[in-house]
């Protein structure tokens, strides 16, 4: 495998990444290192109270505290016509500031503005509210009963959101009245949270010009600029919006916050800059939580394990605005992706949703839009299965898989998967792995009453939204966009509508356009997150930066091609028609000696362009023809402790297939970092409620996440199907390994444990509810 | 309070309140924008410095005025001049940052560990990091950057080669 970045053939290429010297040096630019002259900050007062009336609010106190300069209330922001603000899909809307009540428990409540952070924080414990507390709805089962209404200021009082349906009800519900076999079992994905890093925050200010200068944690920034245009009835020339360096995101970056709107009509209220950083609590207890799905999973199958239905009914708690990051017409994602690999004649699969008092979010944590929790749920359901029919779950999934001679394949709930091959991708993986010797140990220990588990994912993800003709957010379709300009010396600049949150983007742009040019990938800098310079473009989230924006990227740079291509005619002196593009080269047709490189072209497009228009450069909005469909085959290998219920992640193979790869590296690092945080939904992350609605996990001492000491080492492999419709075949795997890994962590422990009847625990399987599963299975034993 | 403070070998002398932690000293107080805070309950580590040449300490539990008269060396001040210092280079060679934002204090973490332990066997690498978390690399890729800078700096002529 080549290292060295080198004109030409840059795709598939380890090179090192090229935005890193200014991260391994402290020059970074996250938002916080941001400092405004004259630059104020914002605290905000939060409800202690998960459901309680405002009966008053006195700011007298606050006022009085040295530094404090303003504060504002839901109230004041109602008057100035900015009380709420829409959520992402636009068919909810969210209080910015508390008006009349409080839904959760951290919720915003007012705002104060001060000199210094101290300064701020003083004047947010001054800040006297008193509440007349209402009962609490904590679980979306008790919501659907709707003896509380949570939310009176919407038409219809209910607190059912939305009922959303994919396939074939009817036809489904007779295959599985008439299969021999069936199972069916409940699995919750539980509410956890992104919890990147660096927590989110802003800096607003108005400019000499009254034009807003907006500095935040955006992975979107130029969906920002539209709602904030659309929320603040500012024009949208006059907003910029600039999301600097940013310190992982995993979609919790997507949507607009409250402290964001109060940090702006700050600035405007006080005519100077002000700073919103919010604290690691304030990012976990109210900023977009991931998932919540309780999802009743039905599986028919033949007595030989062919499945011949698949149904899935989900109630989502949605909290207590309806805040999930859902394209506009799909309410619940891709979440019909949950037939995953398996080539199922009926399917059936519906959601719906609850208002809960709980924070408000169903953000896509570092997974295309409920993808994850499909992609679980089938999973599981498989285990289940194969676990009922007294089969190796190997042999259900490869009896089930989606032949590759299938492809394009035709979902039963509504996909067109590109390409995959499902049965090599699991050859590699049980080879790679020993699977025949792993089952002879297993064998061998089980006689000894050792609890040893090896646990499969064989799933499929659907990702890079997408086609303008499905998918849209507030009704901007979802394309993205590549801007190139090439200079006279053959060094260039790329802008895209993304913006990398960790992903690399400064380096794999730079190698696609250097692939398609043939320059080199060192001089073609990279810039995206600016509003003003940037092409409109969605952003980076659900896997869409390489299928949309790395498409965008290359057809602009065809664009370039092309025109290059009347130039190299001029030098070459021949006609257009006989000049063809040969080895990163153009060259006259069939006389490779007779040649001209792009970089002579760059330079000519400015000195020697003959008839043709000056310049070289080219733009272009990249609308998909359909999703990609990335795939892979997971392998955990845990050794349970049968006296203290500690799982011990021996091994994790992760053979994934993203279609092409544009950089080696920055890909593994992507697979490793995305099994981490599949490692740490199964194994640690949630966030819980206690029934009167307190946030039990609102720190990193009561949230875990994986320390060096407990990550399992990480074993990688690849297939490669290209996607047949993607400019250079990409497909995206920044998602894959946590979007798929959940699965393989819990059928591996449940492998384990099934010497013992156990068939199925939720996540997070934690050492205690391992213990209890085993002493419980004990207990009935002694009994039997 | 009026406090003295060497960062990186300049001097520092201000005037500040008895609460402000030294990671808001650092970064607020004296510029110094490479240290980060990830969290409220020193538990994320992206603020370790490093305290009279050998310490690494969050400095989100440490006051500022507990740092007067002390020599703090930050992430600005790992570089000799022009040249990255063998740890910089080594995360840059294996891939060992994505976002950037724990980068800063792990580099200092693993400054202070080579300093007490110059030929760390893996796992004393993973004991040595478990007060910082990463959310991007799965630690592999740092595992490694950190075993690059062992054997580059455990073998001087290298680090030139």
């Amino acid at each position: 495998m080549s290292t060295e970045p080198k004109p030409g053939g840059s795709l598939g290429v380890a090179m090192k990444r090229k935005e890193d010297p200014r991260f391994i040096q402290g020059k970074g630019r996250y938002v916080d290192d941001i400092s405004l002259p004259g630059m104020l900050h914002l605290a905000i007062v939060r409800s202690p109270y998960p459901h309680a009336g405002i009966t008053s609010i006195d700011i007298s106190e606050a006022m009085r505290v040295p530094g404090v300069r303003a504060v504002i209330t839901g109230k004041d922001l109602e008057a100035a016509g900015l009380g709420w603000l829409p959520t992402f899909h636009g068919f909810d809307k969210q209080m910015v500031l508390a008006i009349g009540k409080v839904l959760f428990q951290y919720q915003e409540v007012a705002a104060v503005f001060a000199e210094s952070r101290g300064a701020a924080a003083d004047g947010a414990e001054a800040v006297h509210v008193e509440y007349a507390p209402l009962p609490v709805v904590t679980d979306p089962f008790a919501a659907r009963t709707d003896q509380v209404i949570l939310r009176p200021d919407r038409e219809k009082k209910t607190n059912h959101i939305y009922h959303w349906e994919v396939g074939d009800k009817d036809a489904t519900a007779r295959a599985l009245r008439t299969s021999p076999r069936r199972i069916s079992q409940r699995i919750w994905f539980q509410r956890c949270h992104p919890a990147p890093l660096e927590p989110c925050g802003c800096v607003a200010q108005f400019d000499a010009m009254g034009r807003l200068q907006f500095y935040v944690t955006s992975q979107a920034p130029h969906v920002y600029r539209t709602a904030l245009a659309i929320v603040t009835g500012i024009a949208e020339d006059k907003i910029h919006v600039i999301s600097p360096d940013i310190g992982g995101g995993f979609g919790n970056k997507v949507p607009v916050y409250p402290g964001y709107v109060c940090a702006i009509v700050g600035a405007l209220k006080l005519g100077r800059p002000v700073k919103w950083i919010e604290s690691r609590t304030e990012n976990l207890t109210s900023t977009g939580f991931a998932r919540d799905y309780h999802m009743d999973v039905e599986i028919g199958a033949t007595d030989d394990g062919r499945m011949t239905a698949l149904h899935v009914a989900t109630t989502a708690d949605h909290g207590a605005f309806d805040a999930a990051a859902d394209p506009t017409k799909y309410p619940a994602g891709m979440f019909g992706i949950v037939t995953g690999s398996y080539d199922v004649p009926a399917a059936h699969a519906e959601v719906d949703a609850y208002f809960t008092n709980k924070a408000p979010g169903g953000i896509a944590y570092r997974c295309s839009f409920r993808v994850t929790e499909a992609s679980y749920a089938i999973e599981r359901a498989m285990d289940i299965l194969a676990d009922e029919l007294r089969m190796d779950p190997v042999e259900v999934r490869r009896k089930n898989f989606v032949r590759k001679d299938q492809f394009p394949y035709q979902s039963r709930l509504g996909f067109t998967y590109d390409s995959g091959d499902y049965q090599k991708a699991l050859d590699v993986a049980l080879e790679k792995i020993g699977y025949k010797e792993l089952l002879k140990e297993q064998t061998a220990k089980r006689l000894r009453g050792e609890l040893m588990g090896i646990g499969f994912s064989t799933f499929t993800e659907v990702v890079g939204a997408g086609p303008s003709k499905h998918f849209d957010i507030l009704g901007i379709k979802m394309f993205d966009s590549a801007e190139i300009r090439i200079h006279p010396t053959g060094a260039g600049i790329v802008r895209t509508g993304t913006k990398s949150q960790g992903q690399g983007h400064e380096t794999t742009w730079a190698q696609i356009v250097a692939e398609e040019l043939g320059l080199d990938p060192q001089n073609i800098m990279v810039e995206e997150g600016d509003t003003d310079t940037a092409p409109y473009g969605l952003g980076t989230y659900a896997s869409r930066s390489t299928p949309v924006a790395g498409g965008a990227i290359a057809m602009a740079a065809r664009r370039v091609r092309e025109k290059a291509k009347k130039v190299a005619a001029h030098l070459l002196e021949v006609g257009e028609a006989d000049v063809e593009w040969q080895d990163y080269k153009f060259q006259v047709k069939g006389v490779p000696a007779k040649s001209v490189t792009m970089k002579e072209v760059a330079f000519a497009a400015y000195t020697n362009m003959s008839q043709n228009e000056p310049g070289l450069e080219a733009s272009y909005y990249y609308d998909p023809p359909n999703m990609t469909f990335p795939s892979g085959c997971y392998v955990a290998v845990v050794d349970v402790d049968r006296e203290t219920g500690e799982v011990k992640v021996r091994r994790f193979l992760a053979v994934d297939d993203c279609g092409i790869i544009i950089n080696p590296l920055i890909v593994e690092g992507q697979i490793h970092g995305g099994l981490t945080e599949g490692f740490a939904i199964a194994f640690m992350q949630e966030i819980q409620y206690d029934s009167d609605g307190n946030n039990l996990n609102t720190n990193f001492t009561d949230y875990l996440l994986p320390t060096s000491l407990e990550t399992p080492h990480w074993e990688t492999a690849k297939v490669t199907t290209p996607s047949p419709h993607h400019p250079i075949g990409a497909k995206g795997v920044g998602e894959s390994p946590n979007v798929g890994s959940p699965a393989a962590f819990v059928n591996a422990v449940i492998d384990a444990l099934s010497p013992l009847g156990v068939r199925h625990l939720d996540m997070p399987i934690t050492r205690d509810k391992v213990w209890r599963a085993i002493r419980a299975a004990e207990a009935k034993t002694a009994l039997a | 309070m009026k406090i003295h403070v060497t960062i990186n070998g300049a001097a520092y002398e201000r005037d500040v309140e008895p609460r402000t932690l030294l990671v808001h000293f650092l970064r607020d107080d004296c510029g110094q924008t490479g240290t980060h805070v990830g969290c409220d309950t020193s538990s994320c580590g992206c603020c370790v410095v490093v305290v009279d040449g050998d310490r690494a300490v969050k400095s989100c539990t440490m006051f500022a005025v507990q740092a007067d008269g002390r020599e703090i060396r930050t992430v600005e001040g790992l570089a000799d001049g022009g040249t990255l210092h063998p740890l910089q280079q080594a995360f840059w060679d294996q891939h060992g940052l994505q976002c950037g934002y724990c980068t800063p204090g792990m580099l200092l973490t693993a400054y202070a560990l080579l300093k007490h332990n110059p030929a760390p066997t893996d796992a004393d690498i993973r004991e040595g990091l478990a007060g910082n978390l990463c959310r991007c690399t799965g630690y592999q890729n740092i595992v490694k950057s950190v075993q690059q800078a062992a054997g580059t700096l455990g073998h001087p002529s290298a680090a030139t080669a």
